[in-house]
C-alpha cells in the first residue's frame, strides 16, 4: 500500500489506492484543498500510483 | 490526458474549465491572468510606489515576485515589502524566516513591524486575555498597522495576496451575516480614493484560486513552508471555506461564477452604500477613523494595553 504524507495533519498513512483521486476519496480530503505531489512533482488526480512512490498532500490553505 | 496545449504531463486541472495544463503552460496562464487583472481593474500606474504586504505565505510571495518582475521593467515603479509579525508561536516565526530568505534572494527591501513593539503585546498573549475570536482581534491590529506603516513609508498602494477563494469567502460570509455594506468595500481595488490618510489596497491575484496560487508558488520553488495559521481553524471563515470547497467539488466553477456575478453587482452596491461618514482623527492615536476613538485603540483599551 502506498504511504501518503498528509501535511495539514503532519502524519503519514497507508492507503490502498491506484490513483491520486482514490487516495483523496479514501481519506475524505477535498481536491480543492491540497496539492497532490508524487515523487516531488505536481500531478493531477488521474495519476496512477504504486507503493514505490513518495506521495505528499500539501495544504493550499495558508491564512494570513 | 496530456496538457491541453502540448504533450507534456499536466500539473493541474482548472476546475472552472476542466482544462489540464503542464508546468510551462500553467505558469503562462497564471501570469497572463494576473496581468489581465492588473490591466482590467487599473491596479497599477507607471510611477506607483507600491508596498506589498508579505506574510511569508504562498499568496503574498507570489504577488511580491510578480510585482518585482514588473518593477524590473519600469524605471519609476517602486516596490517594498512590509511584514507584520503578530507574535504567533510556531507559525509566524517560521514564515518570517521564509519571507527574509525570499526578499534577500529577489532583492526586495523588507520592513518588519511587530504587535509586541507597536501595539504592546503579542497576539498569543492578547488571546489569553480575551474570549474574542483570534481573527477578529488580529484583523483589527493588522489593518491598522498596515495602513499606518504603508503611509509612513510613502506607499500610494498596498498589494495584498488576496485570491479568488478569499473573495468568494468574504462575499458569502457577508451574505450569511447580512452585511451587504461590508461587501460594498470588497473588489480588486479597495479603500478610499484621494484621501492622504488611507493607502488603497490592490489584489492582483483576485481572479486566481487558492489552489492555482499554491501551484504557482510550488512550481516557482518559493521558500514556502506550506503551513497554515494555527488560529485559522477557529474562524467562521474556515467553515465557509469548507462549505465553498465542497460545493466546488460537486459543481466545478461555482467560486468563479460567484465572484464574477459579484463583480457585476459591485458598482451598484458601492453606489448604494456610499460611505458619507466624516473621516476624523482618533482622539488617542490620531489615525483616521469614522468614530471618536479608532477600533485599534478601543481594542487596546479592552485588552488593558492602554
Amino acid at each position: 500500500m502506498p504511504k501518503i504524507f498528509i501535511e495539514r495533519q503532519n502524519k503519514t498513512v497507508n492507503v490502498k489506492a491506484l490513483t491520486m483521486e482514490e487516495v483523496l476519496e479514501k481519506l475524505n480530503i477535498n481536491p480543492e484543498e491540497v496539492l497532490t505531489v508524487k515523487n516531488n512533482e505536481l500531478v493531477t488526480l488521474d495519476t496512477k500510483i504504486t507503493e514505490k512512490d513518495t506521495i505528499k498532500l500539501l495544504s493550499v490553505i495558508s491564512g494570513g | 490526458m496530456p496538457c491541453k496545449n502540448c504533450k507534456e504531463k499536466p500539473v493541474i486541472t482548472l476546475t472552472n474549465s476542466n482544462v489540464k495544463l503542464c508546468r510551462v503552460h500553467f505558469i503562462k496562464y497564471f501570469e497572463r491572468k494576473v496581468m489581465h487583472t492588473i490591466g482590467k481593474y487599473k491596479l497599477l500606474d507607471k510611477e506607483d510606489n507600491v508596498g506589498v504586504a508579505l506574510s511569508g505565505g504562498k499568496d503574498s510571495m507570489t504577488i511580491a515576485y510578480l510585482l518585482n518582475e514588473i518593477r524590473k521593467k519600469r524605471k519609476n515603479f517602486k516596490l517594498q515589502a512590509i511584514l507584520i509579525d503578530e507574535g504567533i508561536k510556531g507559525y509566524r516565526s517560521k514564515t518570517v524566516i521564509d519571507a527574509k530568505k525570499f526578499c534577500k534572494e529577489h532583492k526586495i527591501p523588507l520592513k518588519i513591524f511587530s504587535y509586541k513593539k507597536e501595539i504592546g503585546s503579542t497576539l498569543d498573549i492578547m488571546l489569553s486575555k480575551t474570549h474574542k475570536k483570534p481573527c477578529s482581534v488580529c484583523g483589527v491590529f493588522r489593518r491598522y498597522l498596515l495602513n499606518m506603516k504603508s503611509r509612513e513609508l510613502g506607499f500610494n498602494k498596498l498589494a495584498t495576496g488576496h485570491n479568488l477563494d478569499d473573495e468568494a469567502q468574504s462575499i458569502l460570509m457577508n451574505q450569511l451575516r447580512s452585511n451587504p455594506e461590508v461587501s460594498a468595500r470588497l473588489g480588486p481595488i479597495t479603500g478610499i480614493q484621494d484621501n492622504k490618510d488611507f493607502v488603497r489596497r490592490i489584489k492582483p491575484l483576485y481572479l486566481l484560486t487558492e489552489k492555482e496560487t499554491a501551484t504557482y508558488a510550488f512550481l516557482r520553488k518559493f521558500p514556502v513552508t506550506f503551513t497554515e495559521c494555527p488560529n485559522a481553524k477557529q474562524g467562521y471563515r474556515d467553515d465557509v471555506r469548507t462549505l465553498l470547497n465542497q460545493f466546488e467539488k460537486k459543481y466545478p466553477g461555482s467560486k468563479h461564477a460567484m465572484v464574477n456575478a459579484f463583480l457585476e453587482t459591485l458598482p451598484a452596491l458601492k453606489q448604494h452604500f456610499q460611505d458619507t461618514s466624516e473621516i476624523r482623527s482618533c482622539k488617542i492615536c490620531q489615525e483616521p477613523t469614522s468614530k471618536e476613538i479608532c477600533q485599534a485603540c478601543t481594542l487596546q483599551q479592552e485588552l488593558h494595553l492602554k
